[in-house]
């Protein structure tokens, strides 16, 4: 498969972009600055994201596309208000999550957005739920930008009035230069932020808004570090197919009505380990010192009993300290329990931490 | 302190007497980007030429930093486990990894100038 660019591609190469190949798209890993400094001024001013390579995925139809869609997704989409968003999943018959995802309730049906690496699997994953009469579109003419960090809303207000009254996970349109956009209150770093989507022949002109109010390009290194610090899962490290809700300490995020009533795939499997608990559950994790405890990094127990494997682990320049998720039995998974990362070989200390890392500040 | 040399996995070696002090190339800081971890060998281990030595981390991913000359480790440089991000600002003066006694001269004699060096780094652009 050719390698797919973005419409920022060029914009990117312009700023210093250093690319990798990501989910089949050329992707800027970091710009000039590099990671830990477009993690930092993130947190203290403002960062923007193109991540046009997520799957924006369209849906119109009747009250039956909710019954559809609700058979994979264990949100309460029946009450989902319009302009509302919710984080959800979706589930195969095991109640594995086959992705992680955003769901908005539009006007005339949904929106949601998945992750780049899985929108193809996704879509037919979820087509099988559709009726004739439902539409579906992966809308490739719409990019989409990521603007995050706590001077987000002053700067986004002076382009679009009104965007500094939307609440968390929640959106709405908006006109800019003629033509409508859709801006949520949302964002994946833990700092108050939108997701604007907005039309690739546009989308040039709001970065260089963006830019000359000092807002800095962010690349995926930056956005990896900002997610684990706020304690958010990345699909593919953190989940997985194998992985469910209830192991991922995700229960939160099912409906609490369809926690009661179920009718979604794997729902026989989500009561039981529901009423139960799960074998194994997903943690957040702080090595002592400095040693970094990165993905597949064996977990053991304080008397060398192998406990379990790190999914995601870096260095987190706003905590100043390394920062690791993975999982772990759940007789282990108590905040403040010690435990051994083998890295290199070598067994370092560490303990199971709240999540997140890095306390949110979501305008809710 | 002799001239600096260079190896083609970007470490950079000086000399006193029959003591080598061994460190990472700013381009090698570079290529990695923000240094975050550390892991300096302890004196009296021993390391063979071309063998690993010590460890470095940055945001992205860990690396092995190889000794470009055979001897026995008389010191880490712990300052930089404490500061890993010093090594980003003087890779190549107070940011040093170890110091080894040397057992054999004609290794660091044949290793690269600076300028063979950087003339190595243009012709492989990573």
């Amino acid at each position: 498969m050719e390698v797919q660019k973005t419409a920022l591609y060029n914009y990117h190469k312009n700023l210093g972009a250093k690319f990798v190949p990501f989910a089949g798209y050329e992707m800027p890993i970091q710009y000039k600055d590099g990671i830990v400094k477009e993690h930092i001024s993130t947190r203290t001013h403002a960062g923007f994201f193109d991540v046009s390579h997520m799957g924006q995925f369209f849906l119109e139809g009747d009250e039956t596309l909710i019954e559809s869609l609700e058979k994979i997704i264990p949100a309460d989409l029946k009450n989902l208000k319009i302009n509302h968003s919710k984080y959800s999943f979706l589930l195969n018959n095991e109640g594995g999550i086959i992705d992680d995802l955003i769901i908005t309730r539009t006007e005339k049906g949904f929106c949601i957005i998945l992750n780049a690496a899985c929108k193809e699997n996704d879509i037919k994953q979820i087509s099988q739920f559709l009726k004739k009469n439902h539409k579906h579109l992966l809308n490739n003419d719409l990019s989409l930008i990521a603007l995050q960090g706590p001077k987000s809303v002053e700067i986004l207000e002076k382009l679009i009035s009104g965007v500094a009254n939307l609440k968390f996970m929640t959106g709405s349109n908006f006109e800019y230069e003629g033509e409508n956009l859709y801006v949520t209150r949302s964002g994946y770093t833990g700092e108050d932020g939108f997701e604007i989507s907005i039309s690739n022949t546009k989308v040039e002109k709001l970065i260089d808004f963006l830019i000359s109010n000092k807002v800095k390009p962010i690349g995926l290194g930056a956005r990896d570090t900002l997610r684990l610090e706020a304690g958010l899962c990345l699909y593919g490290h953190d989940l997985n197919e194998k992985i469910n809700p209830v192991e991922a300490n995700l229960k939160w995020a099912i409906a609490k009505k369809r926690k009661e009533i179920g009718g979604f795939n794997g729902w026989e499997k989500i009561k039981n380990l529901l009423a139960n608990g799960s074998e194994k559950i997903r943690v957040g994790i702080k090595p002592d010192g400095k040693v970094i405890a990165r993905e597949n990094t064996k977990i053991f127990s304080s008397d060398n009993n192998e406990i379990g494997f790190v999914t995601s682990g870096t260095f987190g320049p706003s905590v100043n300290a390394p920062v690791a998720m993975g999982y772990v039995k759940s007789e282990f998974s108590e905040i403040g329990t010690p435990i051994q990362l083998e890295v290199r070989g070598k067994k370092y200390g560490g303990k199971i931490s709240e999540l997140p890392f890095y306390k949110k500040s979501y305008v809710k | 302190m002799s001239e600096k040399k260079f190896s083609k996995k970007h470490e950079w070696v000086s000399l006193e007497g029959d003591v080598a002090t061994v460190g990472i190339t700013k381009h090698a800081t570079e290529m990695l980007g923000d240094i975050v971890f550390v892991e300096v060998p302890d004196a009296g281990k021993a390391v063979e030429k071309e063998g690993q030595a010590a460890v470095v981390e940055s945001t992205k991913a860990a690396s092995d930093v190889y000794s470009p000359i055979s001897g026995e480790i008389t010191e880490g440089n712990k300052a930089i486990a404490d500061d890993p991000g010093s090594v980003n600002t003087d890779p190549e003066g107070v940011s040093w990894f170890f110091k080894l006694k040397i057992k054999d001269k004609g290794e660091y004699d044949s290793l690269m100038s600076k300028d063979e060096y950087d003339k190595f780094c243009k012709e492989n652009p990573s």
